[in-house]
């Protein structure tokens, strides 16, 4: 079988014109699984995170079991190649407290931060970006940030409230940031030190010993902003020393060999379920080829503006506005909506699946929180609210469940993925988000 | 001054005696003016904040392209920030940047530097020779730094930093020079400048404007900007760029601040065709009109509407403010009633009129349904869904993009079946909206959008013109603050005599001015700005002339933190 006719093919529209976009690499995973990082080093267990909008539709959301084994609702009947492979938490809280019920906001931010956020603030940091403290500084990207919606607004990541984590929209731009000229191929014969890289690293390195004298120059909070700069001025001199050295050989890299054609950038499932692919797969394999260890896919906004094809309102007005089917019992076009996020988190856990690595696959060494910001999508509740955690985190989680958080923070899930990805905090979170106990069902 | 004295701490008593000390002889030059002048009729201002703001991608590649040319294609994309009391502006001075932002921007001054290093660019953008291209020339790698860091600096680079520049460029040469990357061979005088021109590119003085304050000469007891901070504020507020050489030049030798300093230099901008680019990029921010980046409509619904209409009803838009209030210098209000438009093919088909090539001014004629903003493309396709039009939408954007209220957020947790079941069958959505205004819990809200949204009705989520909706005909009746109409020709009368329309103008333009939302102790100020520009005739270029020579503009309000950075501002120089 020749290369081309092995390659993974997804076919898209652009302007109404069928496409067919190569994804070459998923396929080429045959050449020999490596045991280990490098030379024997452990596999690091790296972290993830996914999101989408408007939870779902009670009962055809939350399975009726609990414990493994669980029969997969209707809404999650996409589930079943990756039930094994993910933990699934219902029935929790955001809880407000003092502060107000952000509509699309407080759920999503309690279930990243563990704290309600105030009227009119943005979140604090989020657990990516605190897990990337740890894990983030080995590695060519401090983290991989993405979305599927096409618009660079949309992301669950924060460094703090002023302050979001851009994602990358576009798959071609995120092909190009990730395995364009810059990628150093870590199984590569050939290497050769770039002249250039190390005359900019120098340059950078001269405009770094003027951190000090700009930080008089300015308040104290401009302070944090500028240090927030410099911190990116550091990543990027380590980049530059990253391409000067040798990597290792990735038994598990093998990146794509050619560009994918950018999509249309409509907000249909269609185009979505596409775009999400196809960044969901590059993330994977970026991943895999050690460029980043913390990496987010956004699959829909909060107010997610996902759009049915012939049918008039999109996802987050549908929610509000369609009435209750009464034969079916519920908004029949918002579930549609659920069931495509839905299946696009399997594509998600999937790419990680596909990708041998060690005895198993990259899946058993992430672990990937996925989360909404509203319970039943209808009243946007916050309580009856999901989360999901796909991964093994190198053998520290036992996966399959379906827990019951009777009611409890959602925070719990994120404090148990902060203390799996070795982040030694005490607690996480404030008031009755506040949480010191990891949920003993999933730990190994 | 005894007023500052008394609230200061000793250090900055000590640093602003001396200061006093040095603008004696001005001050009493000033004195025997001031007693001549007529009384200024702007009330007493506290000033604003001196601000760190980060530079927006449309500042960075207006100022690259000043200094460039506008052949270098920079592809600036910096990452979204959130808009703050009707503005993206009012955020840039607490905005960051993250890790990933920083490899963004690495990759945007990499590939401007390359460019006007290239063979093709560099003999006219690098202003002298080297002796020879293969070998340091520290002469010339000398003017290019100096030359170039003032202008993106806003500053002139000190020798220090011009000597460390250039020992980067000379030391770059050596590691570089005849070396093959990307296929070719580098030139090692070029490839060092490039080098350091990509560092210069991702200078934190470059992406971050800090402005600082100084003791005003004419009143000691205020701060006011200092004159290169001052330069960046009028050239960022009218421009949306870095100050040009001339502004600079002005800076430096003192004219700036001299008397009648500082309306020559904004006569001079007012009148220069770079005006357009600031206004419309003031706009741009105040209609929300980043909007269209993503807008996009379901093609089985509007399958005329396609990526070139939104494109086109943006321009559109523009094209007309600025030739109503700039090329025709006429009354804001009468934005909203107005029949000059332009047209281009694209939208053409959206209006149902000829379309002719390119873009061509185009006048609705009178018994055309469409005058004034409100019938526009833009606004009626922004304010609507995908799939269909949203009274609710659209009545909120008038409310808080043209009159600066604010509609609250939609409480949590509401039972909407309320507002779905059973009526969701209505054909018209003057029908299926009327429960949010039978439901106590909703009407607060809807009673103040939806009767805009419904004058509006006659046109789609598209923008295009429809007199009925699912086979009823529309009623397009509504309201405006008391005022009754039938359609939107009726809402744009009712919306340019609404007072509160140019008021919003005027705070808009001020925040976007000083870069942040006014503060309670700018209400004074306000007034003044809402009168004058009554008085003017409701003139856009008249009103942008009485905010930047205003004191609400130009001063600065004496705090604690400003203290500090004073004197670490002078202890460092």
């Amino acid at each position: 079988m020749s290369k081309w006719d092995r390659r993974r093919v997804l076919k898209g529209m652009v302007k109404g014109v069928g496409v067919t976009v190569a994804l070459p690499f998923l396929d080429y995973f045959l050449n020999g699984n490596g045991t280990a990082m490098a030379q024997g080093a452990p596999m690091p267990v790296r972290f993830g995170t996914w999101g989408y909008g408007l939870g779902g539709t009670g009962k055809l959301f939350v399975p009726q079991q609990t414990g493994r084994n669980y029969q997969l609702p209707e809404e999650l009947s996409s589930w079943a190649p990756i039930q094994e492979d993910v933990n699934l938490f219902t029935n929790g809280n955001a809880f407000p407290d003092a502060s107000p019920n952000r509509n699309h906001y407080t759920g999503w931010v309690v279930s990243r931060t563990g704290i309600a956020p105030d009227s009119g603030s943005g979140p604090s940091e989020t657990i990516d970006l605190t897990i990337a403290k740890k894990i983030g500084g080995a590695t060519r990207f401090n983290n991989l940030t993405a979305t599927a919606t096409a618009d660079a607004r949309d992301t669950y990541s924060y460094y703090n409230a002023s302050t979001p984590n851009e994602p990358e929209w576009s798959p071609l731009a995120f092909y190009k940031r990730l395995f364009g000229l810059d990628f150093q191929d870590p199984n590569a014969d050939e290497f050769e030190r770039d002249a250039r890289v190390i005359a900019r690293q120098s340059v950078l390195s001269a405009i770094m010993e003027q951190e000090s004298s700009l930080m008089k120059t300015v308040g104290v909070a401009d302070r944090e902003r500028l240090d927030q700069y410099f911190t990116g001025l550091r990543q990027l001199e380590l980049q530059f020393t990253q391409r000067l050295t040798k990597p290792e050989p990735i038994a598990s890299c093998v990146a794509p060999g050619e560009a994918p054609v950018d999509v249309a950038m409509d907000q249909s499932t269609e185009s979505i379920k596409l775009r999400h692919q196809m960044m969901s797969e590059l993330m994977a394999m970026a991943v895999a080829c050690d460029q980043s260890r913390v990496f987010n896919m956004t699959y829909s906004a909060a107010f997610a503006s996902t759009i049915k094809t012939g049918y008039a309102k999109p996802h987050h007005t549908c929610t509000h506005e369609e009435p209750v089917d009464e034969a079916l019992g519920y908004q029949e076009n918002a579930s549609f909506f659920t069931r495509r996020a839905m299946e696009s988190w399997v594509d998600f856990v999937e790419a990680f699946k596909k990708i041998p690595e060690g005895d198993g696959t990259l899946l058993d060494n992430v672990l990937i929180l996925g989360t909404t910001d509203v319970g039943y999508a209808r009243t946007h509740s916050v309580d009856g609210m999901s989360v999901f955690l796909a991964g093994r985190a190198g053998g520290k989680i036992n996966t399959g469940n379906h827990i019951d958080l009777n009611g409890g923070s959602v925070a719990q899930v994120g404090y148990t993925a902060l203390r799996a990805m070795g982040v030694d905090s005490p607690s996480w979170g404030t008031l009755s988000n506040e949480t010191s106990e990891v949920i003993g069902d999933v730990q190994v | 001054m005894s007023r500052v004295m008394r609230r200061s701490t000793p250090r900055f008593k000590q640093w602003l005696t001396s200061a006093f000390r040095g603008t004696v002889m001005g001050l009493l030059a000033l004195g025997a003016l001031v007693g001549c002048s007529p009384v200024d009729p702007e009330p007493e201002s506290a000033g604003t904040q001196t601000l760190t703001k980060l530079i927006t991608a449309e500042q960075y590649g207006n100022s690259l392209a000043y200094i460039f040319g506008s052949g270098i294609d920079a592809q600036v994309r910096f990452a979204p920030v959130a808009r703050n009391e009707g503005l993206l502006a009012n955020s840039l001075a607490s905005a960051g940047v993250s890790v990933g932002q920083v490899q963004t921007i690495q990759g945007v001054a990499s590939s401007v530097a390359k460019q006007v290093m290239d063979i093709e660019n560099r003999n006219h953008l690098v202003a002298c020779r080297p002796e020879s291209i293969d070998s340091p020339d520290e002469a010339c790698a000398t003017q290019f730094v100096s030359k170039i860091g003032r202008l993106l600096f806003r500053r002139a680079l000190t020798d220090d930093e011009i000597a460390t520049f250039v020992g980067q460029a000379s030391a770059a040469v050596k590691e570089l020079d005849g070396k093959e990357l990307d296929g070719e061979k580098l030139d090692g005088f070029y490839a060092g400048l490039e080098v350091v021109l990509e560092g210069l590119l991702i200078h934190p003085e470059v992406l971050f404007i800090v402005e600082s304050a100084e003791p005003d000469p004419n009143n000691p007891e205020q701060l006011r900007l200092d004159a290169h901070s001052l330069a960046s504020r009028l050239s960022f507020f009218l421009w949306n760029a870095s100050p040009d050489d001339e502004l600079l030049m002005a800076a430096e030798n003192g004219e700036l601040q001299s008397p009648g300093g500082v309306e020559r230099a904004v006569g001079r901008m007012l009148e220069s065709p770079r005006l357009v680019d600031g206004m419309r990029a003031f706009f741009d921010d105040m209609l929300v009109f980043d909007e269209f980046k993503t807008l996009s409509k379901d093609a089985t619904i509007y399958p005329e509407f396609t990526s070139v209409t939104a494109q086109d009803a943006r321009e559109q838009t523009l094209r007309t403010i600025i030739d109503h209030t700039l090329n025709k210098d006429e009354d804001y209000r009468d934005l909203f009633t107005s029949r000059s438009t332009f047209m281009s093919p694209a939208l053409a088909i959206m209006y149902g009129v000829p379309a002719q090539p390119g873009w061509a001014p185009y006048t609705f004629p009178e018994d055309s349904p469409r005058s004034g903003l409100l019938t526009q493309v833009s606004f009626l396709s922004l304010t609507s869904h995908p799939g269909r039009s949203s009274v609710t939408l659209r009545g909120m954007a008038l409310r808080e993009r043209l009159l600066c209220q604010t509609v609250p957020e939609p409480p949590p947790g509401i039972d909407f079946s309320v507002l779905t079941n059973p009526d969701a069958n209505y054909p018209t959505q003057r029908q299926r909206v009327a429960a949010h205004l039978e439901t106590p819990s909703c009407a607060g809200c809807h009673r103040i959008t939806d009767p805009i949204g419904l004058s509006l009705e006659q046109f789609d989520g598209a923008g295009g013109y429809r007199l009925t909706e699912n086979g009823a005909t529309i009623d397009a009746t509504g309201s405006l603050d008391g005022i009754e109409f039938d359609g939107a020709i009726g809402l744009g009368e009712a919306l340019s005599q609404n007072p509160a329309l140019p008021q919003c103008l005027v705070r808009r333009v001020y925040s976007y001015a000083t870069g942040g939302p006014p503060e309670n102790d700018a209400r004074a100020a306000l007034n003044y700005f809402n009168e004058d520009f009554a008085a003017q005739g409701y003139q856009l270029r008249n009103l942008l002339r009485t905010i930047a020579l205003s004191k609400a503009f130009s001063l600065i309000k004496n705090s604690p933190s400003e203290e500090e950075r004073l004197l670490a501002t002078t202890s460092s120089r």
